[in-house]
């Protein structure tokens, strides 16, 4: 029964943190943008500092009348945002948070791979609505996200692999059981390209030409409106959590810190995902866009030879110091 | 090779784990289940025919949605496929490689592998197919 019941209460975590993290993730860049470009417009609802921004958002998007367009493809169309979102939930999951198994939703020896593995499949939910859509701006859209699944996705699975080698281990509870502080001067190239190559998939800018508002309205979600829409937005800021969770536990050390790592371990896991996530919104406000054969150049000529770079230099070292 | 121990394994313990992630699964579609019913239930349906139209900017659409396009950078889906599946390769080796018993020879193994991996890239390179055709 404590079993069951344990289990329960890791879910129910997980799926809270699912729900809290992205929003916050999201008022934040609400702020943060407004601060740093001077708008006006989101510091307006509710008096202080706009507190209301967000509860008005939900609102509008579950009373909004949800629309699929005659042409569409209806099944699929339906279906895209819910195919886009639930991989981020069950990668949660398995990222620890402190150190010891209390602290992670469920072990899986198989950490990195099933982390890459499942977030591989969020992309198709961009795909499915982009050509369930029947709409050529959502086609386009969903063509661009292709382009962009050959650019990050390579360059992402080297630099993992770098970070099994150092540790020996695919596990991310082992992984951080073996991190030393070394490790970050060690492993920064292949940290770089995992962060950059993680914002292509979540077509963050300077990235976000999948979605490129001014040229292709809003690339595969153009048709959306309402929940449906609202969950496309979800699961792009619970992308940005799950890549920030995901950089700090492979590259940052997780859990460890100057001080404090066996009581308030986890407190420097958010910390330093919290302060990544600062990073992907700042990047939003600063970069233009990039055109998708950029994106294409700066993957095959200079993250993946860097990730080999970054593989080779792990090997040397590695087989060294045994 | 004798010294090095066998990992151990249990069957259960494996099962278990992936059990938790398919129960979160079901709790995730659930959710959007959920979601999707109470949206229906609160949401106001009032379809008219230009509602349903697809959107192109307020302009009626021409021909249809599945238009033929040129895909310009099918080239890099050959190369990515190649190169992902000799990738996933790293991985087991990855966590043996330093193991004793092991060690140098491994890493002259691993420069070969990278070595290949990086001739393949470099051929593509002046051949061309990493620009935008």
């Amino acid at each position: 029964m404590n079993d069951v019941l344990d289990v329960a209460l890791r879910l129910l975590i997980v799926f809270v943190v699912f729900l809290v993290a992205p929003l916050v993730v999201g008022q934040t860049e609400h702020k943060v943008m407004a601060h740093m470009q001077g708008r006006l417009g989101p510091m307006y609802a509710g008096g202080f500092h706009g507190w209301a921004q967000l509860v008005a958002d939900g609102v509008k998007f579950a009373q909004k009348e949800d629309i699929v367009p005659a042409a569409a493809d209806r099944r699929v169309f339906q279906l895209a945002p819910a195919v886009a979102l639930l991989p981020y939930l069950l990668v949660l999951v398995v990222i620890p948070v402190g150190p010891g198994d209390g602290a992670v939703g469920q072990v899986v020896d198989a950490g990195i791979f099933f982390v890459l593995a499942v977030m591989g499949i969020g992309v198709l939910g961009s795909l499915m609505a982009g050509w369930a859509s029947a709409n050529k701006y959502s086609l386009l859209g969903g063509l661009r996200s292709a382009a962009q699944l050959l650019a990050y996705e390579l360059p992402m699975l080297l630099a993992a692999a770098s970070v099994a080698m150092a540790a020996g281990t695919v596990s991310l509870t082992g992984i951080l059981d073996a991190f030393e502080w070394w490790w970050l001067p060690w492993q920064i190239i292949g940290a770089l390209v995992f962060f950059v190559a993680g914002l292509a998939e979540l077509q963050r800018p300077p990235f976000d030409m999948p979605v490129a508002d001014s040229e292709i309205i809003f690339g595969a979600y153009t048709e959306y409106t309402g929940l449906r829409f609202a969950l496309f937005l979800l699961s792009e800021y619970a992308g940005i959590v799950v890549l920030c969770g995901l950089t700090t536990v492979l590259f940052l050390g997780g859990w460890h810190g100057p001080f404090g790592a066996d009581g308030l371990g986890w407190v420097w896991t958010l910390l330093k995902a919290a302060v990544l996530a600062f990073v992907v919104i700042w990047l939003r406000v600063t970069y233009p866009r990039l055109r998708e054969d950029q994106l294409q150049k700066l993957a095959w000529t200079t993250l993946i030879p860097l990730a080999l770079a970054q593989i080779a230099l792990t090997g040397i070292v590695k087989v060294a110091i045994n | 090779m004798a010294d090095v121990p066998e990992p151990t394994v249990l069957a259960s313990d494996y099962f278990q784990s992936y059990a938790v992630v398919g129960l979160l699964a079901v709790v995730g579609v659930l959710f959007v289940a959920v979601a999707f019913g109470a949206g229906r239930l609160l949401r106001p349906v009032v379809p008219t025919p230009e509602k349903l139209l697809t959107y192109e900017c307020g302009v009626d659409p021409v021909g249809e949605g599945w238009a033929h396009t040129q895909v310009r950078y099918y080239v890099y889906a050959f190369l990515y496929v190649i190169f992902a599946v000799d990738s996933i390769f790293l991985f087991p080796w990855a966590t043996v490689f330093a193991a004793p018993g092991y060690g140098a020879t491994t890493l002259v193994e691993m420069f070969i592998f990278l070595g290949f991996l990086a001739v393949g890239l470099l051929y593509a390179w002046k051949k061309g197919v990493l620009a935008w055709a």
